[in-house]
């Protein structure tokens, strides 16, 4: 039996650059799971620069491929797949996709990676904690950590946008592809 | 001829954009707004039942619990629901306790007068109100 052409699998170029950024994002998503938290859940999202970076560079889609790669990839590897922490790890992943959406369409002059850092660190935690307060603990005292989640998420946030900016003004050079 | 700023505080400067700053104090106002609300003793941690002059109970609020507090009219039924608490039943003509619902603010009150029960919500100190004076 022959094989019809048609049947081999070609990966465009597209698809080269999303497994090369996803790569890339995984490699942090596994940096930043060994690190020590002082609370579960407070993470510094480093990897969260590679999903700014892509939506800067290459728009919205590959940027949500290269974010839904890494949490599926990255929770393969950590072996969380399924687990209630993969389960956080997308939420929190498509609420902050959801927020990039919108937000990569505010004035580029007035916002740039700041802005839409802290904008998708608060949409990640706060997906994270619609899924902890409505499926795994339905309790009102998970309001007490929310200050610190949402402290956290202002630090990181501005972090990851001021290194995203540093990342984009770079010359053409530093451009992985 | 001044000295040229440093090169990080450049790129800072850059990098940062006016509505940047905007957001930025958004977040910072959403985060003290949180800590305000959530941890500065507005929320409530205890609730008070008396009965008459008498107090009839002291209970956590984060629990699930229903109580029976004997009135010269009857049962009060008060349920304490996770940092909720409201009257579910009373034997009172008007019903004014019990159509004010669940309580979840330190300081509130739902009084059953004709019963003399009262709900009060306990905060990580006691706030003014009317009752005090």
């Amino acid at each position: 039996m022959s094989e019809k052409p048609g049947h081999i699998l070609h990966a465009s170029a597209d698809d080269h650059r999303i497994a090369k950024l996803a790569a890339i994002a995984i490699g942090l998503h596994l940096i930043e799971a060994v690190l020590p938290s002082p609370l579960p859940g407070v993470k510094p999202g480093i990897a969260n620069i590679v999903t700014l970076y892509v939506l800067y560079k290459f728009g919205i889609g590959t940027a949500a491929w290269v974010s839904l790669l890494r949490v599926f990839a990255g929770s393969l590897l950590l072996g969380h797949m399924l687990s209630p922490t993969f389960v956080l790890s997308l939420s929190g992943a498509i609420a902050s996709l959801l927020v990039l959406f919108f937000a990569i369409r505010l004035p580029h002059r007035w916002f740039g990676p700041v802005s839409l850092s802290i904008l998708a660190a608060f949409a990640h935690i706060g997906g994270q904690l619609l899924v902890v307060w409505l499926w795994l603990i339905p309790h009102a005292g998970i309001a007490y950590l929310t200050p610190l989640f949402a402290l956290a998420a202002l630090v990181f946030g501005v972090i990851n946008g001021l290194v995203t900016a540093r990342l984009l003004s770079k010359p053409k050079s530093a451009t992985p592809d | 001829m001044p000295a040229p700023a440093s090169r990080p505080y450049r790129d800072l400067k850059r990098a940062v954009r006016p509505g940047d700053w905007l957001t930025m104090g958004a977040a910072i106002a959403l985060v003290v707004v949180l800590f305000n609300r959530l941890w500065l003793g507005e929320t409530a941690s205890k609730v008070q039942i008396r009965a008459g002059n008498q107090i009839h109970a002291t209970l956590s609020i984060n629990q699930q619990r229903v109580v029976q507090v004997p009135g010269p009219l009857g049962i009060t039924t008060v349920v304490i629901d996770h940092g909720k608490a409201r009257v579910a039943n009373d034997p009172g003509a008007r019903q004014y306790c019990v159509k004010q619902g669940w309580l979840d603010q330190a300081g509130q009150v739902a009084m059953c007068l004709p019963n003399q029960v009262s709900v009060e919500l306990l905060g990580s100190r006691k706030l003014h109100d009317s009752l005090n004076y």
